[in-house]
């Protein structure tokens, strides 16, 4: 069986499970946020249902519109709160402590090798770094976890990425997504579970590894999910609060696909809008003008997205045409750049920095576009209107290249600047 | 019969309704703005029992449940499409918005045309062209969803409620 199947079946009670079977299968552990979890605790709630299966194994995470930006929002924020207090859920997260949802429960051990995790947020699959089976899934579904500790599931196929070589400077896990996500579309991986190895994999930080699996989404994919390693363990260890079980792919695993690519090859990319799939190399879009640049989200809001933004910004300053929005993911990663000195450099290069939140990457708040205006965002969608305006632009890099990009006032190489 | 409304490829949550509309999961309210962006006359002249009928990966992008939420408030009918993002579907079977997978209807089935859907026999006929197309059947596990109601009365059912 193939990694994602075998976390499957031993969630599902089964020695084996084979694709397109459907299962039930038991939830390690479940999240909602805050304008996904309002739908599912009134579903919860209109049922009658009175209990929650387990107040230690769900999150209610209000990273969206947090700090709330208006009344409507601070209501659905209070949805959770009284929810969270009247279940006494172990993990309701305030502002002070909130981040974003899947920076935030890794960093905690709150997600952990070898298990099934659902999310109403799509972008659950970020777990799958951990070597998790983590599937976003919508507010009924997880309504019914809250009462079941269960989830309905179809075993998907699996799709084999192996990356050989190493990813060439000023690459990172988020040129190889936008990379691979061009050459298999928008729904190449729909309904299946994508595996990503090989060398190229296993040298990558677990930051980068939590990007590539962030935007397996965006290739329709149900889950991303790279075998666990030595690095896995490192990071897990001294966070896991829970015990876990490491799985990997057996010599009986069949793939529906195996796909090799030379990760030599792999230079910066852009995503141009207004799919993910649209993506260029960087250097065919140096005329390309931008307004506004954000550094941020659970793509890329990580420390060495920081410390990478900041190696380039260190000293130099915003072009007076941009602004440059930087939003650490979690409290614990703005105390570390706080403590590295990587704020400063934000500050001094003229960039703003912000509490967590989810905020422009869906157009809630904290740096809409206006009409006609373009960003460059380390975030995972390009949708039309997706920061603001319909008629407002997203391109998609990595933070080295929106770092760069907001000392030029266009899309630049990071070896341009640095 | 139902008149169609037709869409191409790539429709995602975020055409369906927008971020900035997340803060109410009052199915009315989002009806209003359904697919505002895509087609501004959509959710003034969409009537109760219009189906819509879209290309490939129908509800990619985010989870939120008031996309398929909103098309419900709009009085859609039902979705066909030639393929469906997997959230958008499992979202879609939960709440009970019917869909239909049927490569040969999305692409045949023209702006305007009127469509009757026969689940029982599985066939979406189009009146307008005189032409019948079949959709893909659900699996037993799923219809057992769709009889109960949707995923939470099917949940209180196994929960002996």
């Amino acid at each position: 069986m193939t990694l994602a199947e075998r976390i499957i079946a031993s969630h599902a009670g089964q020695e084996e499970v084979h694709p397109g079977q459907f299962v039930y299968a038991e939830v390690d552990f479940c999240l909602g946020n805050d304008i996904t979890a309002p739908v599912a605790i009134k579903e919860f709630e209109d049922a009658g249902l009175q209990k929650v299966f387990d107040r230690n194994r769900i999150a209610l995470v209000p990273d969206h519109f947090t700090p709330s930006k208006d009344i409507a929002s601070a209501q659905q924020v209070k949805t959770l709160r009284d929810f969270a207090r009247k279940h006494q859920l172990a993990y309701f997260f305030e502002v002070g402590s909130v981040g974003i949802e899947h920076a935030l429960l890794p960093e905690m051990g709150l997600v952990l090798p070898g298990d099934l995790i659902i999310g109403a947020d799509s972008h659950t699959c970020t777990y799958g770094a951990l070597g998790a089976f983590a599937v976003g899934v919508g507010s009924t579904d997880l309504a019914a976890c809250f009462a079941t500790g269960k989830v309905w599931l179809k075993v998907p196929e699996t799709i084999k990425f192996v990356f050989n070589g190493k990813l060439p400077l000023w690459s990172s896990g988020k040129d190889l997504i936008l990379f691979l996500i061009s050459d298999i579309g928008v729904d190449g991986a729909l309904y299946k579970a994508m595996e990503f190895t090989g060398p190229a994999i296993s040298s990558l930080s677990m930051d980068d590894r939590f990007t590539i699996c962030n935007m397996a989404i965006e290739a329709g994919a149900k889950a991303g999910i790279i075998p666990p390693d030595k690095i896995t363990q490192k990071y897990v260890k001294g966070r896991a609060r829970r015990s876990y079980v490491t799985y990997s792919s057996n010599g009986t695993a069949s793939y529906c696909q195996i796909k090799e690519y030379d990760a030599n090859t792999i230079t910066p990319r852009v995503a141009i809008p207004s799919l993910p799939s649209n993506v260029q190399p960087v250097e065919a879009l140096s005329q390309i003008n931008i307004d506004q640049v954000v550094i941020g989200s659970c793509t890329n809001g990580r420390i060495t997205d920081l410390r990478v933004a900041a190696s380039l910004l260190k000293g130099k300053k915003v072009h007076p045409y941009v602004r440059l929005i930087i939003i650490p993911a979690t409290q614990a990663i703005y105390l570390e750049a706080l403590k590295e000195g990587l704020i400063e450099i934000f500050l001094k290069a003229g960039a703003s920095v912000s509490t967590p939140t989810c905020g422009p990457c869906l157009g809630g708040h904290m740096g809409i576009l206006a009409e006609g205006e373009r960003c460059l965002a380390t975030t995972n969608r390009n949708f039309p209107g997706r920061m603001g305006h319909p008629r407002s632009e997203v391109y998609l890099s990595s933070p080295a290249v929106a770092a760069a990009s907001a000392i030029t006032g266009r899309i630049t190489h990071p070896a341009n600047v640095a | 019969m139902s008149r169609c409304w037709k869409f191409g490829d790539n429709i995602s949550t975020d055409h369906l309704i927008a971020g900035k509309y997340l803060v109410t999961s009052d199915p009315k309210t989002l009806a209003t703005h359904c697919l505002e962006d895509t087609r501004p006359e959509f959710p003034k002249e969409v009537k109760p029992g219009d189906v819509i009928v879209a290309g490939d990966n129908f509800g990619c992008g985010s989870s939120r449940e008031h996309a398929p939420i909103a098309l419900k408030g709009c009085g859609i009918k039902g979705v066909i499409a030639a393929s469906f993002a997997r959230i958008f579907f499992r979202n879609a079977i939960n709440i009970g918005l019917p869909i239909f997978e049927s490569k040969e209807a999305a692409r045949d089935i023209q702006e305007g045309d009127e469509v009757d859907i026969d689940m029982a026999g599985g066939k979406i006929i189009n009146r307008t062209k005189g032409k019948s197309y079949s959709f893909e059947p659900f699996p037993k596990e799923i219809l057992e969803i769709i009889e109960a109601g949707g995923l939470m009365q099917f949940v209180k059912k196994r929960m002996g409620k």
